[in-house]
């Protein structure tokens, strides 16, 4: 299991390029005061685009909305990259192309909250192992998105599975592992050009075993789990630090009273924590057991920042009314369980449980070859929660594949559920696509149509693959 | 004749190994046996052996009856390779006996002895259908792993039933690193001790006279390979690439009584026909379609569909490289071959076919006569479900084994009903109710 595989890799060799001067002041302040230095939200902005798009109609199969709502038979309309309208009937403008879905099936787009597509990409040899910087337990200053090799066939694959957006996020050696970015499976020459536009960053926390196996192997602290603890501790002391340096210089530059050399020296590394104590950036917290999780909440309020998901969470279930109230959501897997010590409480019943009592579930995958089916993942979520008498319609369930998911990432404004005005990231099943025999057959980002089982045109190649044996074989 | 509700019949389970005579009626028999469906079959159950399988067969007078109306029946699952009882979690060492990372010893190694029938995977499994599992060991030091066992998963019946079912052996990328980081040190490896083996056997007493002090198998090593060499036990061969399954075909023309067994096999659509001839049957798994590795780099979910269509016996097993894969899925990686046959342009299998990849074929493959297939004569290891067996939200309600139903609750299903209510009550949750 990857989550096993890669925390043992280390990885070979430092960051090469680690000098980078702070980047220009914004010089927009009146003449007569100093610039205000400040560091900047956004440094590296998503060079994506959507690909062109036609106004789409898709009528007569059964909707799942991704915000729990079911139209059978429902109709909808994609225009200018946007759902423009959804319901039991939508207006079809002249020239737009009609899609017939009759006794098909049509989703919001399935959003992945882990993964480390492009980061472990395949093949999985030790030169394209990416994921874990794994030379300090702290390691906030490393972004995800500089390891991702857009050429991983894995985002085709993850494509065809009906993934329209999916986070990558570090490994957990860590107990800071860096920042993890939200990308569309939409291959590109660079990361750049498959960044999710203005999606938040999120800061990769680990708790529990790996970090304290990586670094207690070598002798270094954390060894323990209470090593955890207080090494985090002291990070987010430190951090704290940084942001009142910042705050009192921003301040006083404000006021006029700072000339630009009086700027803290940026540390990359606190930016990132920095973030995480404004709310601007989001922490997404590898951790397996509830009682680990229960002290993670009591370091977040020590500290004043907010886990927004707790990522493989099998333990989830024991802790489910205390993270409803807290408002944490959990990623989690179906029915792994019992690879790892941590791992030994997983139960099947563990996500419907947790939507039971009112907290945010999402299924993630954490895997090259999960991310392509999660729409499976979550068919045995649920029904693992209806043997057990609870209610759940396959509609309400597919919340757990989209618009949850877009909300872990701070994305739901912008997708996770077909609404008007959202983006068009939409999926075309061959059957319901909680049974075993259904496959996506059209997969449409941002009103494009990106996936077409049936079209070799429509079905993307990583460069890596072109010339190997079955490059064009459907897979 | 008693009539009895499912739950009344699942009671019984409290005394195991009593021989009632049992009919599960009224339900969809899928009897692994090519397409064939018995629409309101009944199957007859008697001292633990199927007695009678049809349509419109008379319930026997005293029989414990199942009313599987609405139901489908199957053969219990076979676990085509597993580590079921050999491991109790997978990333603490002292309870992981697959694999021995500094023993002296490879191809001596035999599983048997360590398997757990306490293991708390074995009740997770059995609930999900699985009624044999074939467990399989690790390489570690040498391209050999060692033997393999095929156990049942009956509570309180002897586990093992099987030992030494099979060897174990590595010729892909893990062989070659195993052997000394070479796939011609892997051959050469194989070589060696296949030679050593035949030293043996020509002359049993002579072996460690005139040995070279550095040989490099030990006499029970090579005493594990004299049943691979003479045919008597298979050797179970991971190979991925399709040049490295051509190599392990080309073995058995040289040696025509080995009887090798491919195990993951990603490549080996490339080479459907060429297996199909060697009479060497697969197990792979129905999910890899990702180049993860140089020597899976053609990996297609439509593997199974061209071997199938070629003629090879193929089986489904729960195997590495698919994350989260457990045995107690096999259904669902079965249904998943099917749903490739819609793919345009790709290969699955019939619904048959894939029943058959998780029951009837793994026994064939492993020479498990008695079991596969609901056919009078067979072991009573029959599952009951509550829909489509091969649909990720079927689940079994019912499972029997030699004719004896299975509790059906595991330290999952307890963890579930400490914590299914949360809340505050007299007591800690710890404390029995």
């Amino acid at each position: 299991m990857k989550s096993i595989r890669a925390a043992l890799l280390m990885s070979l060799a430092l960051g090469a390029c680690a000098a980078n001067g702070p980047p220009p002041a914004t010089a927009s302040a009146p003449a007569e005061k100093p610039a205000v230095i400040a560091v900047p939200k956004d440094p590296w902005p998503s060079q994506y685009k959507a690909w062109p798009s036609v106004t789409t109609v898709i009528r007569g199969g059964t909707i799942y909305d991704g915000a729990g709502r079911k139209y059978a038979p429902g109709m909808v309309r994609l225009e200018n990259g946007k759902v423009a309208e959804i319901g039991e009937t939508v207006a079809i403008p002249a020239g737009a192309t009609v899609i017939d879905a009759t006794g098909k099936y049509v989703t919001a787009g399935i959003i992945d909250i882990h993964s480390h597509l492009g980061d472990y990409p395949s093949p999985g040899v030790s030169a394209l192992s990416d994921g874990n910087e794994a030379t300090s337990p702290a390691r906030p200053e490393v972004w995800a998105e500089h390891s991702v090799w857009p050429q991983d066939a894995g985002f085709s694959r993850a494509l065809a599975g009906g993934i329209t957006a999916l986070h990558v996020l570090p490994g957990s050696a860590n107990l800071f592992g860096g920042r993890g970015t939200t990308l569309k499976p939409v291959y590109g020459r660079s990361v750049q050009e498959m960044k999710f536009p203005g999606a938040p960053y999120s800061l990769k926390m680990a708790c529990g075993e790996n970090p304290k196996r990586v670094y207690g192997g070598r002798n270094q602290m954390p060894q323990t789990r209470m090593g955890n603890i207080a090494y985090a501790r002291q990070t987010w002391s430190d951090a704290a630090a940084y942001k009142r340096r910042w705050d009192d210089y921003t301040r006083r530059a404000e006021a006029g009273t700072a000339k630009p050399t009086d700027a803290p020296r940026r540390e990359l590394a606190n930016d990132t924590l920095m973030g995480v104590l404004a709310g601007e950036i989001l922490v997404q917290n590898h951790c397996y057991r509830a009682d680990e999780m229960a002290n993670v909440i009591s370091m977040s309020k020590e500290f004043g920042y907010k886990v927004t998901t707790f990522h493989h969470a099998v333990e989830s279930y024991k802790i489910a009314d205390m993270l409803a109230k807290e408002g944490i959501c959990s990623a989690m897997w179906a029915d792994w369980y019992g690879f790892k010590m941590e791992s030994f409480d997983g139960i099947r019943e563990n996500i419907a449980l947790v939507d039971k009592a009112g907290a945010c579930a999402i299924v993630h995958s954490d895997d090259a070859n999960g991310i392509q089916r999660l729409n499976q993942e979550a068919a045995k979520a649920m029904a693992a929660g209806r043997r057990m008498g609870l209610t759940i319609t396959p509609e309400y369930a597919w919340t757990w594949l989209s618009r949850n998911p877009a909300r872990g990432l701070g994305i739901a404004d912008r997708t996770g559920t077909l609404e008007a005005g959202k983006a068009a990231d939409v999926v075309l099943w061959n059957a319901e696509p909680f049974s075993v025999y259904a496959r996506a057959t059209h997969v449409w980002i941002d009103g494009a149509l990106m996936f077409d089982w049936g079209d070799p045109k429509r079905r993307p190649i990583a460069d890596f693959e072109l010339g190997q044996p079955g490059e064009r074989e459907p897979k | 004749m008693k009539r009895a509700l499912l739950i009344a019949a699942l009671a019984s389970a409290a005394f195991p190994a009593m021989a009632a005579t049992i009919a599960i009626t009224g339900g969809t028999v899928l009897t692994a046996n090519g397409e064939e469906s018995i629409a309101g079959g009944t199957v007859i159950i008697r001292d633990g052996r199927i007695v009678a399988v049809g349509a419109g067969v008379p319930v026997p007078a005293g029989a414990t009856v199942i009313d599987a109306t609405g139901k489908f029946v199957t053969p219990g699952i076979i676990a085509g390779m597993s580590d079921i009882g050999i491991t109790e979690v997978e990333g603490v060492r002292e309870t992981n006996d697959a694999g021995a990372r500094t023993s002296p010893f490879s191809a001596a190694l035999d599983l048997a002895p360590a398997i757990n029938p306490h293991s708390l995977h074995i009740p997770i499994n059995r609930m999900g259908g699985v009624t044999r599992a074939v467990v399989g060991p690790q390489a570690s030091t040498s391209i050999f792993g060692g033997q393999g066992a095929i156990i049942t998963l009956a509570q309180g019946a002897a586990t093992v039933i099987r030992t030494r079912a099979f060897q174990y052996v590595e010729m892909g990328e893990s062989g070659g690193r195993n052997a000394g980081g070479s796939r011609p040190a892997a051959w050469a490896q194989l070589a060696n001790s296949l030679a050593e083996a035949q030293r043996l056997a020509a002359n049993p007493a002579g072996y460690d006279r005139g040995q070279d002090s550095g040989s490099l198998t030990k006499r029970l090593d090579a005493e594990a390979l004299l049943p691979v060499i003479r045919g008597a036990q298979p050797l179970v061969v991971h190979a991925e690439r399709a040049s490295d399954i051509r190599q392990v075909l080309a073995l058995k023309a040289r040696m025509p009584a080995l009887r090798p067994i491919l195990i993951g096999a990603r490549e080996a659509w490339l080479v459907a026909a060429e297996i199909a001839r060697a009479g060497v049957p697969v197990i792979t798994h129905s999910l890899y379609d990702l180049p993860d590795d140089f020597e899976t780099l053609a990996s297609s979910r439509s593997n199974l569909g061209h071997l199938q269509a070629a003629g090879v016996v193929v089986a489904i097993g729960a195997l590495g490289g698919i994350g989260g894969t457990y045995s107690v899925n096999l259904p669902s990686y079965a249904g998943n071959a099917v749903g490739q046959a819609a793919v345009p342009g790709g290969k699955g299998l019939t619904r048959g076919q894939a029943l058959a990849s998780i029951t009837a074929n793994p026994a064939r493959i492993f020479g498990l006569t008695d079991a596969g297939t609901l056919a009078v004569g067979k072991a009573g290891d029959v599952v009951v479900w509550d829909g489509d067996p091969l649909e990720l939200m079927s689940a079994p309600v019912a499972v029997l084994i030699n004719g004896v139903p299975q509790p059906m609750e595991s330290r999952q299903t307890q963890l579930r009903d400490r914590y299914k209510a949360l809340g505050r009550s007299d007591l800690p949750l710890q404390y029995p109710q």
